[in-house]
């Protein structure tokens, strides 16, 4: 790794970055906070959790300045847990469903 | 490359059978131009944690959907009363602000490595390091309140869905392992630092390769990703 290339950049990106992400966090805790419900409350969460995970991975981790080749190599491929995610979910409804049929939702 | 080299590769004879895939993967191909090979294993490896994340996460959102006994309401289990006062949540959000601070240090960490700046990169590198056994110490506080006061257990619990135990035991419990895996090695990185050895690119004691502060960002790679992992775990368990 001698002739390693390091990633060098202002200090000023991480402070701001790092600013960012405790602002993000607070707005996180005030969605408990305040108890908001229904689908504002997963809409907030999901837009601060994707927020800080793009700032944390994009910056942090220096995928922005990285080659598109490794780029693609390391974010691609987790695109397809949306499927396993889709998967997960209609196996849940079912179960909960036959659950309900079966069980009278008792046990 | 020259084109006599080029046409020497182009034109050598390809060995078929066992030989041939030792000999294929091993041709010599880069494919990550201008990034460490030590970057690129990180980030592969990153990518398969990724996935053991996704499977534990994914599973809990299965299971939590198809219970019908109602689920125990994480705002209300893991408040703290201070002062009389009950504040929802609040030991998850310091943990969260502890773990973000550490992300912080951790990125100054590099940069500074980078800079050859030794004494400063140590300072920042052990920083991270309290700050992680911090947050490990706030873990063990927490599972220590939810198994002794609250009496949860992986089978059961008071509050509702005897599920919850063992999906928080489990994902939280892996979620720490990572992060005291990673204290140890910031621990070992700082004074590695300290002792100049990436100055002098001194052979490492496991690998004998040259060492430098590419290393740190690996590192860092490495510790990011387990504040990563803990965005998803606080929006999805205990936010929902």
């Amino acid at each position: 790794m001698t002739s390693s290339e390091g990633q060098q950049h202002p200090l000023g990106i991480y402070f701001k970055i790092w600013t960012l992400l405790f602002v993000l966090s607070a707005f996180s805790y005030m969605v408990d906070y305040f108890q908001f419900e229904g689908y504002l409350r997963w809409f907030l969460i999901i837009v601060f959790m994707m927020l800080k995970a793009g700032l944390i991975v994009a910056v942090f981790m220096h995928m922005m300045w990285e080659r598109m080749a490794l780029v693609y190599t390391i974010i691609v491929p987790p695109l397809l847990l949306l499927v396993f995610l889709g998967i997960g979910t209609l196996e849940g409804d079912h179960t909960f469903l036959t659950r309900m049929i079966f069980f009278g939702g008792a046990e | 490359m020259t084109q006599s080299a080029q046409a020497a590769m182009a034109g050598a004879p390809l060995l078929d059978g066992t030989p041939g895939v030792i000999a294929d993967w091993s041709s010599d191909q880069s494919a990550f131009k201008k990034t460490p090979w030590g970057k690129v294993m990180m980030w592969i490896f990153l990518l398969s944690d990724t996935f053991i994340f996704s499977c534990f996460l994914i599973a809990y959102g299965t299971v939590r959907m198809s219970t019908t006994i109602p689920w125990p309401n994480p705002s209300e289990v893991f408040a703290l009363n201070i002062g009389g006062n009950h504040v929802p949540l609040l030991l998850i959000a310091i943990m969260t602000f502890v773990l973000i601070t550490s992300s912080g240090t951790m990125a100054l960490a590099v940069n500074f490595g980078y800079r050859k700046n030794r004494m400063v990169t140590f300072w920042l590198l052990l920083a991270t390091a309290l700050l992680g056994a911090t947050f490990v110490g706030m873990q063990a506080f927490e599972w220590t309140k939810l198994i002794v006061d609250e009496g949860v257990r992986p089978w059961g619990n008071p509050m509702g869905a005897p599920q919850f135990g063992a999906i928080f035991f489990m994902v939280t419990g892996f979620h720490g392992t990572h992060v005291s895996i990673g204290v140890i090695f910031l621990f070992i990185m700082a004074f590695k630092v300290l002792r100049g050895k990436m100055d002098r690119e001194e052979p490492g004691f496991m690998t004998g390769r040259k060492q430098d502060y590419g290393m740190i960002e690996i590192m860092g790679l490495y510790w990011h990703f387990v504040d990563l992992v803990w965005v998803f775990i606080f929006a999805v368990f205990y936010l929902w």
